[in-house]
């Protein structure tokens, strides 16, 4: 409902204050006249109406609003099926690149996940005041500069929809390390895209591949300890959630799939597998990076294709890649080194990914990797 | 609503270019101009040109050159009319110094 409204009125905070003295009315008027036919259509009626009415006490000739030619709405013209589900809108709304990374990322939290400013400001390590004050700049800034409220033209519709399905990878993200409700509504938002967006691949793609990650994350570690993949207890994986994922995947593949997401969330899978097919993964990694053309995808190939058991042509990989300052290329160079007997190059590349580590965990598990030499 | 369009570019990008590609450049401007969504708008004249104005204490200060001290200078502006952001973006993005390494700073005009 809250979509609707923000689509009608152009306005969160009208919208919302709106929607809320439609709440406080129904609980009202119910109590007396009983709940209506259609409760949805009379909240909706009613908060329209609402804002309407506290439109026209506030606005002044310079004001412009687009509803003011709008006739008032009326019980008859409103059914379930005639209420759109504007939540599509709302979405690319939060998502525009006009705003800032984070500012879209508070506001799809707060918008389409109904987080409380609160929950979304300790989500990540802000004050409620500075997470209140970025929602408002960005609403401030919707309304401000025209940003549309509308799914993009098709000849944008791509761009932008990268831009969606990255912000809700980086709210997966920020919870992938332990603060699981973000990581849960990262795949809420994900669900719903899906259900909003049914042909698109990469949508599918995104929310399996976080989906199957999701599903590992009891195992990830022992007590405060990080627990690398091959070490593992699998019983801990939920394996319902990596079916789920791998439906989503299945989805995305027939709707011929082959971007980054589908891509990922393909390597993720083969990753659950009892026997790993590490041939399999190097190739998927390989195409990654032929779109990507990222050197962190490369690595993450090297890693691959020393599992398969190359272990000579994987260091050769890694040593190519331009990634100084990056942590776990250096940690990667140690294990191959490791693994090929060159015990002295081997501590000295986990000392330099050491000194590049900030993680208390990650810190420690270097340090047992350089007494194990 | 309008919108002002900024147009930022490095110095000299203009001149470095060959003679054909310069003539096809300025075509492209003179089109924006006379686009139905145009507004306004003015090509500006060379960063050696500038003078900074400033008034304090009554006093008025004239320094010489542009206010910012930037690798970037301001070479021209439009004023377009569009429907929302989206269509301004779409605008901007048509100005030939927004793919030759410029900028193109996008704002609402407040509308009296």
């Amino acid at each position: 409902m809250l979509a609707s409204l923000v689509g009608f009125l152009g306005d969160f905070d009208l919208a919302e204050e709106a929607a809320q003295e439609a709440f406080v009315v129904a609980a009202e008027r119910w109590r007396r006249d009983g709940v209506p036919a259609n409760p949805g259509a009379w909240l909706t009626v009613t908060a329209r109406n609402r804002a309407i009415d506290r439109i026209r006490r506030d606005r002044t000739l310079a004001e412009k609003t687009r509803q003011l030619d709008v006739p008032e709405a009326t019980m008859d013209e409103l059914d379930d099926t005639v209420i759109e589900d504007e939540r599509l809108e709302l979405i690319f709304t939060c998502c525009h690149p006009a705003l800032a990374l984070e500012a879209q990322v508070a506001l799809t939290l707060r918008a389409l996940g109904g987080l409380r400013t609160a929950d979304i400001a300790h989500a990540f390590l802000v004050s409620e005041e500075t997470m209140k004050r970025r929602l408002s700049r960005a609403k401030a800034k919707i309304k401000a500069t025209g940003i549309p409220f509308a799914v993009p033209a098709e000849h944008l519709l791509p761009d932008r929809l990268d831009a969606v399905l990255a912000v809700v990878y980086l709210i997966y993200n920020e919870g992938y390390s332990g603060r699981v409700n973000l990581a849960r509504e990262a795949i809420r938002l994900g669900r719903l895209l899906a259900t909003l967006m049914p042909d698109e691949p990469e949508v599918r793609g995104l929310l399996a591949l976080m989906q199957i990650h999701h599903a590992r994350r009891k195992a990830r570690f022992s007590g405060e300890e990080l627990v690398l993949l091959e070490d593992q207890d699998r019983s801990l994986w939920d394996a319902e959630e990596i079916a789920v994922g791998r439906e989503a995947l299945d989805r995305a593949i027939a709707l011929r799939g082959r971007g980054p997401y589908v891509l990922q969330a393909a390597i993720a899978s083969l990753q659950a597998e009892e026997r790993i097919d590490w041939n399999e993964v190097a190739a998927l990694y390989g195409q990654l990076a032929q779109i990507t053309r990222s050197p962190v995808v490369e690595l993450n190939r090297a890693v691959a294709v020393a599992q398969a058991g190359s272990t000579e042509q994987a260091l050769e990989i890694v040593e190519q890649l331009e990634l100084g300052d990056y942590q776990y290329l250096h940690s990667t160079r140690g294990e191959l080194l490791r693994r090929l007997g060159r015990t002295d190059e081997a501590r000295d590349a986990f000392e330099r990914a050491l000194s590049l580590a900030r993680l208390e965990r990650e810190r420690r598990f270097l340090k047992r990797r350089i007494a194990e030499l | 609503m309008k919108y002002e369009m900024l147009i930022h570019v490095k110095p000299g990008y203009f001149e470095s270019m060959a003679e054909d590609e310069r003539k096809a450049i300025s075509a492209e401007y003179m089109a924006l101009a006379e686009d139905p969504a145009a507004r306004g708008g003015a090509q500006l004249q060379g960063t050696e040109t500038v003078t900074t104005v400033r008034v304090r204490d009554g006093q008025t200060l004239t320094t010489d050159g542009p206010y910012a001290d930037t690798k970037e200078v301001l070479a021209g502006f439009y004023v377009f009319e569009a429907e929302n952001l989206d269509q301004a973006i779409e605008l901007a993005a048509r100005i030939p110094a927004a793919r030759l390494d410029g900028a193109i700073e996008v704002r609402p005009v407040v509308e009296r």
